[in-house]
């Protein structure tokens, strides 16, 4: 496996008036060419900061304080993206490395056709000649991405399009350059289960065509099951545990994983009851020292109020950060 | 749960018409001929994708909308023509649950006056107020402390369980709960589906449990309508709907649903459906499915399936079954 982006270490702080959130406290992982890698956690532990910031796209209040993502070009060389001027940052941004947000509706422009909005990263980028020329490819992107009759609908304003259509749109828009990371954040999210499978597919077989690397951002245990090679699970601005989805599932290790997995019901099990995690996520203002899922973890030894886990491998390939399988 | 029906629907409308620039376009079928009935001390689901007119099932059931037509009864009267005392009656026995539990908060008053306030309203007797509050939200798991606060200072969770607080001090029969965790925390979620189970094991209530999320809706329920725009197109006993659904509609919805198991999910066959849903403006002619469906023949274009009994307890509107009598 060759890795293409490796986060080392990533800390941002928000600064606001009531105080600095330290949303992202020493993130470390691994993505590899040609792998799905999931992101998972629950609302406000990061996901979504932490892909931008791979990019650099955190705007004040936010601030990258600390850490580097080395990001591994097609001829082999290793650039950090932290480091680069914003210029050839921008070559890459959209082109090599390209984003799905979270929702349709804000990531097209009304004002514009979808026609319009797909040509125009190519034409920024010049992977097109001219704007016919753009227009031309946004049709094909269209029919690739399954909008029927796509030469009618390059015309059509996103408000003449159905939530799922836009998302299609939305993924056309990113993939125009033929990227070779795809950060998807939560791209079903907005979306009903029908159309949520779909999209999915069609991620997935694009992701094949073109031999890109995905990294999916989501907080549905089932998606990331159905499509993901690799998992992180994030708690509070930190990574607790990664390894690929089988280990996660069959055989997770961090208390907060097992406790997320048992709170999900699986229809095709009878389940008597659901296991609940007590208590709730912390403000990450003032975060609880230590180990920051201490207060809500049913194991929680006296160590873990007061020391930061270091990540551990418990065996290969699953790294676990949790006093539990740290010897001391 | 017992036999008897506590809520009884019969053929159902609510059509919202579409305002043009001169007069009346045309109308959203939001729920167009629906009919089931709940048994006392039931969770009944009901389960469709976005827009296919739960809410407005809801609604217009426990007449916060006027409905265009069709009738319903609560504990035999006609909820329909309820007047003075007995309407007041039937708005504290039935509640309703929303999904969104930063908006169905006052945010002016304190916890205690959310929760005091229809119990005066309705004039019910609770001895000393302070007292009868803080019973309540130890039920829902807070506490004392909680009473003179405001709802800013509460976690999502924390806000639907003063809610619940809120629904419990009126002494209620029947609980619409219309997506009452979608807002919330994969964590949190459970400590609120678990509360709603515990309470009806003791206390007897019978819900209308409304999801777009199918294996939400199965834990909850004993049985399961699933809409699909405006219509009912299956009920079924909650496993018998997972074990063996029969509507093209529901088999495509759980094909589709993604589920928490890797290795099953490798394994599985992969059933497409196609398109989108249509518009409910214009819905298609005959079964509204039938753009979608992979088995439509020349009568689901022309008319629409009734639904029909296909085996005791299993109802379905599809024109597959309707020969196949149970
Ligand atoms: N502009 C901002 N100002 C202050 N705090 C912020 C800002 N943006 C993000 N944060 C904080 O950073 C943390 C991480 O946010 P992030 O958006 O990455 O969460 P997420 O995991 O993507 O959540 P979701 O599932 O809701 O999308 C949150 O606690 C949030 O409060
Ligand atoms: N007050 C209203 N005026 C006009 N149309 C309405 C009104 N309320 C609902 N509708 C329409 O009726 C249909 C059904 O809406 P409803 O809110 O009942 O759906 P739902 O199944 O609850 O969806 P969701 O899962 O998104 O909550 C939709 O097409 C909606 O746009
Ligand atoms: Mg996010
Ligand atoms: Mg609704």
């Amino acid at each position: 496996m060759k890795p293409i982006l490796e986060i080392k270490d990533l800390h941002v702080h928000f600064y606001t008036y009531a105080g600095v959130v330290k949303a992202i406290a020493g993130v470390s992982f691994t993505v590899y060419e040609g792998e799905t890698f999931a992101l998972v956690g629950e609302t406000g532990c990061g996901k979504s900061v932490t892909s931008r910031a791979i990019t650099r796209l955190i705007e004040s209040p936010g601030r990258i304080v600390k850490g580097s993502v080395i990001y591994h070009t097609k001829d082999g060389r290793k650039i950090d993206l932290l480091k680069l001027p914003e210029a050839e940052l921008r070559a890459i941004r959209g082109k090599e490395i390209a984003y799905i947000f979270q929702d349709p509706t804000a990531a097209l422009d009304p004002l514009y056709t979808s026609g319009y909005q797909v040509a125009e990263a190519m034409v920024v980028h010049r992977t097109v000649r001219s704007w016919k020329d753009g227009i031309k490819r946004a049709i094909e992107i269209l029919r690739s991405v399954l909008i029927p009759d796509p030469e009618k609908r390059v015309k059509a304003y996103p408000h003449e399009l159905s939530g799922g259509m836009k998302q299609r749109v939305v993924i056309g828009t990113s993939l125009s350059n033929r990227p070779r990371v795809l950060i998807a954040d939560e791209p079903t999210t907005a979306l009903d289960v029908t159309i949520q499978a779909q999209i999915l597919k069609l991620i997935e077989s694009l992701k094949r065509r073109h031999n890109a690397t995905v990294m999916l951002i989501t907080h549905n245990m089932g998606v990331v099951a159905e499509i993901a090679d690799r998992v992180a699970v994030m708690y509070a601005g930190k990574i607790v545990e990664i390894g690929n989805v089988f280990q996660i599932f069959k055989n997770p290790q961090h208390p907060y994983t097992k406790g997320l997995l048992k709170a999900v019901p699986n229809p095709l099990i009878k389940v008597e009851k659901l296991e609940s995690i007590p208590g709730t996520v912390p403000n990450l203002i003032n975060p609880p020292p230590g180990c920051r899922f201490h207060p809500r973890c049913p194991f929680v030894m006296d160590v873990c109020r007061v020391e930061e886990p270091p990540m551990v491998e418990v065996e290969p390939g699953h790294q676990v950060a949790c006093w539990l399988y740290t010897k001391r | 749960m017992t036999q008897q029906p506590i809520i009884k629907v019969q053929n159902l409308k609510k059509y919202f018409p579409v305002k043009g620039i001169f007069f009346t376009k045309g109308y959203v079928k939001a729920v167009d001929d629906v009919s089931f009935e709940i048994m006392r001390g039931e969770t009944f689901g009901l389960v469709g994708e976005s827009g296919c007119g739960k809410t407005t099932v809801a609604r217009t059931i426990l007449r916060l909308i006027k409905a265009t037509s069709g009738r319903v009864f609560f504990e035999g009267k006609d909820v329909f023509k309820l007047k003075g005392d007995e309407l007041l009656w039937f708005r504290r026995k039935a509640q309703i649950m929303f999904q969104d539990p930063y908006s169905s908060l006052n945010p002016r008053m304190t916890v205690f006056e959310i929760i005091m306030e229809p119990v005066r309203f309705h004039k019910i007797e609770v001895g000393d107020p302070e007292d009868f509050v803080v019973g309540l939200l130890e039920t829902v798991g807070m506490n004392r402390d909680h009473l003179y606060r405001f709802p800013h200072e509460f976690s999502g969770g924390q806000r639907q369980r003063i809610a619940l607080a809120r629904i419990l001090a009126m002494k209620p029969e029947f609980i619409v709960l219309d997506e009452p965790t979608s807002a919330l925390d994969v964590s949190v979620h459970a400590q609120i589906l678990n509360m709603l189970r515990d309470l009806q094991r003791e206390r007897g209530f019978t819900y209308l449990f409304i999801s777009h999320d199918l294996a939400v809706v199965k834990y909850m329920s004993h049985r399961i309508a699933v809409m699909y725009l405006g219509k009912i197109v299956e009920i079924a006993p909650s496993d018998k709907l997972f074990e063996e659904p029969l509507h093209p509609y529901t088999q495509a919805l759980l094909a589709a649903l993604p589920i928490p198991d890797p290795e099953y999910t490798r394994k599985k066959p992969k059933i497409e459906i196609r398109g989108e849903p249509p518009s409910p403006i214009n819905p298609p002619p005959g079964c509204r499915f039938h753009p979608r469906c992979p088995h439509a023949m020349k009568i689901c274009k022309e008319k629409e399936p009734p639904l029909t009994q296909v085996e005791p307890g299993r109802f379905v509107a599809c024109w597959l079954y309707t020969g196949r009598k149970g």
